[in-house]
């Protein structure tokens, strides 16, 4: 098949940078959705874990390995990443390709988390929202998958349509942040 | 307002979509009668006390939710996931 050029979700509307925060895209090659059927999430994600090295992660909790990682996407559903899911698990889980349907943006630095606390009813500071945590929440008025990336970094994910929005969001808010700072 | 969803913990009240009244989980049996399937379909109580009623987690894990609270004090009760419920 040919390698056809990708357009980039967010379009120019990303990389952007304030000060010593960066907003920049996190390119999704490859995600599916697994969504275990009833009384199967086990089974799940024991093959799973043999396929990818990876299991399902309890409720608001992810994981990685390399470049695979498994996140909690909701009620009885995670979203893998940058991991093929083996065809096998369709006998025991519906399994979605997702690659193109969601987009996701990094914000790091010191002002990412007083950015998103203009954005976001949750509390995202280290100690209710550390390593290893995922939140499914709103970012203004989008539903939006939200993780804690490691130090002060976090991963935003929403619906591929909404891309231009979400950057647009945050990089107003991270820059009315910076603007009541300087 | 806030619900304490059973997979996402304590939610702010935008996050979640009001789905009536939970008798709709009472669903009648087909042949139950006009009269039965009269009250399903459009009775409801309005009581100043005590309800019982559906949420959708639609701002967050998409979980519907059973949620017991009292409109006089607005003290929520209980919230338990419909599925547990409608069984
Ligand atoms: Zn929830």
């Amino acid at each position: 098949m040919a390698n056809l050029i990708a357009t980039p979700p967010f379009g120019d509307t990303l990389p952007v940078t304030v000060g010593a925060t960066t907003i920049t895209e996190r390119p999704i090659e490859r995600a599916a959705s697994v969504a275990p059927f009833a009384g199967r999430a086990k089974a799940v994600s024991a093959a799973l874990k043999q396929a990818i090295g990876l299991g399902l992660t309890g409720p608001g909790e992810w994981a990685a390995k390399g470049e695979a990682s498994v996140i909690w996407f909701g009620r009885d559903t995670w979203l893998v990443i940058g991991a093929e899911v083996p065809e096998s698990l369709q006998a025991d889980a519906a399994v979605t390709d997702q690659s193109d349907a969601w987009a996701c943006l990094r914000i790091d630095g010191p002002q990412a988390e007083a950015a998103l606390a203009r954005l976001v009813p949750l509390d995202l500071r280290a100690a209710a929202f550390g390593t290893g945590r995922t939140a499914r929440s709103l970012i203004g008025h989008m539903s939006a998958s939200i993780t804690r990336a490691g130090g002060q970094g976090y991963d935003l994910m929403v619906m591929r349509s909404m891309a231009r929005t979400l950057a647009h969001e945050v990089a107003e808010a991270l820059q009315s942040v910076a603007a009541r700072g300087a | 307002m806030r619900l304490t969803c059973p997979l996402c913990g304590e939610r702010d009240r935008r996050e979640f979509y009001y789905g009536g009244d939970a008798m709709a989980l009472e669903r009648p049996a087909p042949d139950a009668g006009d009269v039965a399937w009269n009250d399903y379909v459009h009775l409801r109580d309005n009581p100043a006390g005590a309800t019982r009623d559906l949420w959708y987690h639609d701002g967050g894990c998409g979980t519907w939710l059973v949620v017991e609270r009292d409109t006089l004090t607005h003290a929520i009760a209980k919230v338990t996931p419909a599925s547990e419920v409608a069984r």
